[in-house]
């Protein structure tokens, strides 16, 4: 991949890259069978649900689908704010 | 005893039949023992990649349906003799043969043959079964654009769902200067996101036009054309040789010219 070599060189986005988007998206839905809007709402859920029990910070929240082989992964990081009872 | 290698895609286009033809016919000249069976029955074609649509008097069907013996139906290759194709019928359709039909006739062939390669129809239904069934090694085909890397991605899963896999991948009619100036995708690209395992990269070239229109394909010229010399490397892969890849694909600039000197140079 020279692709990080054209970002650091600050070139424009190539059509190739646009593609390698495109498809990262298509096949993430085709393989979970969740449309981008279901994962939106999926991910809300998920930040609503854990709100409940835990105070977080809803800006810090990432949650992405990330592959690992032919497997797709959904992936939180969600940074719990500190309740005040430090050592 | 034979390995069953079924040559798939999804979508069509992409290069099957072409594959199929040039694959069976570099192995052929290897020395080995081929029979490609056209699984693609109402549209086949490998008999015209492959010059032998003359020749044709049985059909799969007909073997599948018992108006002649399997060897009736194997043409024999007059430029190699070690090659043989069972055609596909034409006026009949997917539904004359059935899965375990392909599975029972790669069975009576096995014994006599090192190779048999099963050409697949686009599509994921019935034809892809049948050609799927008796495999022991699936390649997938794709072509570096977003629509066949997608439907191979579709074609990798459902190979795995049907416990063939894991598929192996050939990217076809892949442009170096396309690539280069960042207009096409790039094998790592592709390898990144299908993960399965690359068994060749098969470059565009004017030959394999020239070559079909005369019914005789690339291969058989050996390593003359860039596709043909490909193709050969994806033989001697399929036959457990290490053979570096084609160097396609790389940027012409100072960094990758700083990085190549550390590397072997692949053909």
């Amino acid at each position: 991949m020279a692709g990080w070599l054209d970002r650091l060189l600050g070139q424009k986005e190539t059509s190739a890259s646009k593609a390698r988007e495109r498809l990262k998206l298509v096949l993430i839905n085709d393989r979970t069978d969740l449309t981008p809007e279901a994962l939106e709402r999926l991910k809300n859920e998920i930040v609503t649900v854990i709100s409940h029990y835990v105070d977080i910070d809803p800006n810090n929240i990432r949650i992405d689908m990330t592959q690992e082989g032919r497997e797709q992964r959904l992936v939180a990081d969600i940074p719990i704010r500190s309740s005040g009872h430090r050592r | 005893m034979a390995t069953v290698l079924t040559v798939t895609s999804g979508k069509g286009g992409v290069g099957k039949t072409t594959t199929t033809a040039n694959l069976a016919v570099a192995l052929a000249l290897g020395g080995q023992k081929v029979v490609c069976i056209d699984g693609d029955i109402g549209l086949r074609n490998l008999d015209v990649v492959l010059g032998l649509e003359n020749r044709i008097v049985y059909d799969l069907v007909d073997v599948v349906e018992g108006r002649c013996r399997l060897r009736q139906a194997m043409i024999r290759d007059k430029r190699l003799p070690e090659l043989f194709l069972i055609p596909a019928a034409q006026t009949r359709d997917k539904s004359a043969v059935s899965p375990s039909d392909m599975v029972r006739l790669c069975d009576e062939l096995r014994p006599e043959f090192e190779w048999i390669l099963i050409d697949s129809p686009a599509g994921i239904e019935r034809g892809f079964r049948n050609a799927i069934a008796p495999a022991d090694m699936c390649l997938v085909v794709t072509n570096p654009e977003v629509s066949s890397v997608r439907d191979a991605d579709r074609i990798v899963g459902l190979i795995e769902a049907e416990e063939k896999g894991p598929a192996r991948l050939i990217i076809n009619r892949l442009n170096p200067s396309l690539v280069r100036r960042g207009d096409m995708l790039t094998a790592d690209d592709i390898l990144e996101l299908l993960a399965i395992e690359l068994v060749g990269i098969v470059p565009e070239d004017e030959n394999v036009v020239i070559s079909t229109n005369r019914g005789q394909p690339v291969a058989l010229d050996g390593t003359k054309s860039r596709a043909g010399q490909a193709f050969q490397n994806i033989a001697r892969r399929l036959r457990g040789e290490k053979v570096p890849f084609l160097n396609l694909e790389e940027k012409q600039n100072f960094f990758s010219k700083l990085f190549r000197l550390n590397r072997s140079e692949g053909a």
